[in-house]
């Protein structure tokens, strides 16, 4: 009982129940059906994939019309990743990348599925979908190269 | 006073029992409604600040995610507070009194639905020697009940009468405990909500609204975080917001006081010396409703209402941390 306490448990558990809301659960139930869709800003026509509740540029509610977009892409900027932690489903090391979809304005973030040295900003990609789709963006397993030639940059440069 | 003249000019509020929309989506209407009854635009408006808490969701950066909404292009000044909005607006009145910019937009956002939100409250006690009891925040509420009640300042009949009287709806001291001595009727009706409000300095106060709610004073002050450290039957901290924002004597028609138990009415009544000519908490409240982290804004929101709607005077008070730990009040008059 002597000497100074360094340390005491207090554990914390909370559970929280946060729904998606309308905007995430419309896309989100299209995923689950292996579908892909954007939304327009009226403002500044910029397409949005995943879609927005509102247009951080410009502030408006995004269109509700469903665009349909390309399962292909471009890799507009990516990294490494060469270090574990919790919920990884890749083998070390792996890329992480922004990924302009063919008919979106702005890139989402996925994995690329190619090795580390391969891949380059402008690489064509694809979607390739898991086994078991639900209602999550883990139900595109990876994005693979097309082995098209890489986008140029002034395809891209404004999307970055 | 050499303080730069700024008023309340617009206010919006949307309250729901339990929302299924995602913090944006909620947000989003609030604030077209705030900037469009005045007709402006983001574009007009020279600071933006936020008052919302991450904690309420279990999710880091809520509030980052919230500026989507905004229309954050080309880059705004923006700011936010991990506290009620009513503090977001004590900010951005500071910030319009240097004089450069001459609107500020305030919002709040909370949901407390999606989690335990009294037992997520026991996160801001002391984490040695409080945090790891876990009191939840109802549990403090009856203790600062139950050291109002012994001295005297109230009685479980009153608490009664003020819970029925705020909530609409008949209450009574058969009811049974929830945590002795509070009743379920005089505790917070917890709900899902956002809020905005509009300030403008000057001209553009009076170019935008036939009539202002000017705000004469505004102060806040926050006490010892420990329990045993302060008062819990006199709100030294309100006394001195109240002193310092010209609440003392203002001679309100309508106070709207940020009283999440039925106790805390008078004992905040009796800091601010609030005659009985002063209508309390015509709104209902917390006890009616308490959108958590949005509360204290939609205080000040209602009382500027009731100056733009023909009260001479109104005072808000805003709360925030355990048991009346700091207190923001403000004045608001015609001119």
């Amino acid at each position: 009982m002597s000497g100074p306490v360094t340390r005491f448990k207090s554990p914390v558990r909370f559970v929280f129940d946060v729904p998606a809301g309308p905007t995430v659960s419309r896309f989100l139930a299209a995923v689950a059906e292996g579908r892909l869709f954007g939304q327009r800003c009226p403002t500044c026509a910029k397409v949005y994939v995943p879609p927005k509740v509102a247009c951080p540029r410009c502030g408006d509610p995004l269109s509700p019309e469903q665009l349909p977009v390309k399962e292909t892409g471009t890799v507009t900027s990516f990294c490494v990743v060469n270090v574990p932690y919790e919920g990884q489903t890749m083998k070390l090391p792996y890329v992480y990348a922004s990924i302009l979809l063919d008919g979106a304005d702005i890139p989402f973030p996925h994995l690329v599925d190619a090795e580390p040295a391969d891949v380059r900003m402008g690489l064509r990609v694809r979607a390739t979908w898991s086994d078991a789709l639900g209602p999550t963006l883990e139900s595109i397993r990876a994005f693979v190269p097309t082995g098209e030639p890489d986008a140029p940059f002034d395809a891209y440069k404004e999307h970055l | 006073m050499g303080e730069r003249e700024i008023a309340i000019v617009s206010f919006a509020e949307v309250i729901v029992e339990r929302s299924d929309r995602d913090d944006c989506e909620l947000l989003l209407p609030v604030l077209k409604r705030a900037l469009g009854d005045v007709g402006l635009t983001q574009q007009d408006i020279g600071f933006t600040v936020s008052g919302s808490s991450d904690f309420l969701g279990g999710r880091p950066f809520a509030f980052v995610m919230a500026t989507d909404v905004l229309g954050a292009w080309p880059p705004i000044r923006e700011s936010h507070v991990e506290m009620d909005g009513a503090f977001a607006l004590y900010e951005a009145w500071v910030r319009l009194q240097h004089g450069d910019l001459d609107t500020a937009l305030v919002f709040a956002f909370g949901r407390p639905s999606q989690g335990p939100l009294h037992d997520v409250m026991s996160l801001q006690l002391d984490p040695y020697y409080m945090a790891p009891l876990r009191p939840d925040a109802l549990s403090l509420g009856a203790l600062a009940a139950r050291a109002a009640l012994d001295a005297g300042l109230t009685s479980e009949d009153e608490l009664a009468r003020i819970a029925g009287e705020r909530r609409g709806v008949p209450t009574s001291t058969s009811e049974p405990y929830l945590r002795e001595p509070l009743r379920a009727h005089a505790t917070p009706t917890l709900r899902d909500g956002a809020a905005a409000i509009v300030l403008a300095a000057g001209d553009g106060a009076r170019a935008l609204s036939k009539r202002p709610a000017w705000i004469r004073g505004l102060d806040h002050r926050i006490e010892p975080h420990s329990l045993g450290a302060r008062s819990l039957t006199r709100s030294v901290s309100t006394e001195q917001a109240a002193r310092g924002a010209g609440a003392l004597g203002f001679g309100a028609d309508v106070a709207e006081l940020h009283a999440r138990f039925a106790h805390e009415e008078p004992l905040l009544s009796r800091a601010l010396e609030l005659p009985a000519s002063t209508r309390v908490n015509p709104s209902g409240g917390a006890l009616a409703q308490d959108p958590v982290m949005v509360t204290g804004l939609c205080r000040l929101g209602h009382a500027a209402r009731a100056v733009h709607e023909g009260a001479a005077r109104a005072i808000a008070h805003a709360t925030s941390g355990p048991c009346l730990q700091q207190n923001l009040v403000c004045t608001l008059e015609a001119r």
